[in-house]
């Protein structure tokens, strides 16, 4: 991440400097720091009530429940997360708001399995295999219903705005099966490894 | 046929949240859990998230911000079109091929500018509206997702996603050619 964000700075201002967007520039960034700020405030309400509910689900016993019954499926992909940890079960309820295209609900609850893998990472501060693989599958989980691509091509006059609710089903499908080969190659190169010394000093 | 299965989806789209939220306050009333009191117990932690992905945010946001705005995004786009060009991807679509990772609200509007002028069913209207569907704002959702936790070191979190993304637009292309036609 550190290369990442240094890329985009420093090339950035240096485009910005050859194409002479200083002012565009400056401006972009001054609007995007207001709105990160309004976004991640936009976030809370919807935080708040979905943590409540799942807070319910955990104390009822659903959430471990959850994770019992979805145990063979995704034990392949997580062989860290401990037998019927209730993390499993937050995982189970992001991915499927995702695949319902539920939008900051699914953010909400992606954000409940994130803590839960937070407590099962020994080293603190460093993403787990467990993160990582279960952003990857975030990121490219398979969308049922992409309801503001139709919306957008409905206002945009199309005949049949749903008809690409197909090809993107077998995009995603495609993209989830290359996240997951990705995710669990990428873990084993010797470049992504957890160094001890994070784990000792963080845990 | 495929009207009705995106009619059957809406309404599980539309559902979903009430009938979840009734269900589980359902069962954990059966299980004599204290509603309320676990209710405001659980959504107490959700100011926490909110402000503790702050810095995170402004971080990875601010950075694509100013990359975006600096126009180096058009210069990355000229580099890679040969190569674009080789796989099949038609040049109009690439923009958005290379916005979408970085900015969700940048990839919706390269999408509606190029229904605007092509129109929503063209072929590249079908592409772009399928490339917007199969990936994701990998940028975003990991600044977020590893914000709330105050991870931030990311390992093979970022090439992953963007494996995945890259996989994701490629097949929008070919899958669109294969059904459409074009």
């Amino acid at each position: 991440m550190n290369y990442v964000w240094s890329f985009l700075v420093i090339f950035g201002v240096f485009f910005a400097a050859i194409n002479g967007k200083m002012a565009d520039c400056t401006k972009a960034v001054i609007d995007a720091a207001k709105g990160s700020v309004e976004l991640a405030i936009g976030l809370i309400g919807i935080m708040a009530f979905w943590l409540g509910i799942m807070r319910l689900a955990e104390e009822a016993g659903l959430v471990r429940f959850l994770s019992r019954i979805l145990q063979p499926v995704l034990r392949p992909l997580f062989p860290d997360i401990p037998k019927d940890d209730p993390a499993l079960g937050a995982i189970v309820a992001n991915l499927a708001a995702n695949v319902l295209g539920l939008g900051n609900s699914a953010t909400a609850l992606g954000l409940k399995a994130m803590t839960e893998l937070d407590r099962l990472n020994p080293a603190k501060k460093t993403a787990s295999n467990a993160m990582c693989t279960f952003l990857a599958l975030n990121t490219s989980t398979i969308t049922l219903i992409p309801a503001t691509i139709i919306a957008v091509r409905a206002s945009a006059g199309s005949a049949n705005p749903a008809e690409v609710i197909g090809t993107i089903f077998v995009a995603t499908c495609v993209a989830t099966i290359v996240a997951i080969v990705a995710v669990k190659t990428l873990e084993k190169l010797p470049a992504f490894k957890v160094t001890p010394s994070q784990e000792v000093q963080n845990g | 046929m495929a009207d009705f299965f995106a009619g059957l989806l809406k309404v599980a789209s539309d559902w979903a949240i009430p009938i979840l939220a009734a269900g589980i306050v359902l069962i954990a009333l059966l299980r004599k859990v204290k509603i309320y009191e676990v209710f405001i117990e659980g959504a107490k932690e959700g100011f926490n998230v909110g402000v503790r992905i702050i810095p995170y945010l402004v971080a990875i946001l601010c950075a694509i911000a100013l990359f975006r705005a600096s126009g180096a995004l058009d210069l990355l786009g000229s580099m890679i079109r040969p190569l674009t060009d080789l796989i099949g991807m038609p040049s109009e679509a690439l923009p958005m091929a290379l916005i979408r990772p970085l900015s969700g609200s940048g990839a919706l509007g390269v999408m509606s500018e190029i229904m605007k002028t092509h129109g929503p069913d063209s072929f590249l209207g079908r592409v772009v509206s399928t490339m917007m569907g199969s990936s994701e704002t990998t940028f975003y959702v990991l600044a977020v997702y590893f914000g709330s936790v105050g991870v931030s070191k990311i390992r093979h979190a970022l090439w992953a996603g963007l494996i995945a993304d890259m996989a994701g637009l490629l097949s929008a292309v070919w899958i669109c050619r294969w059904v459409f036609g074009g």
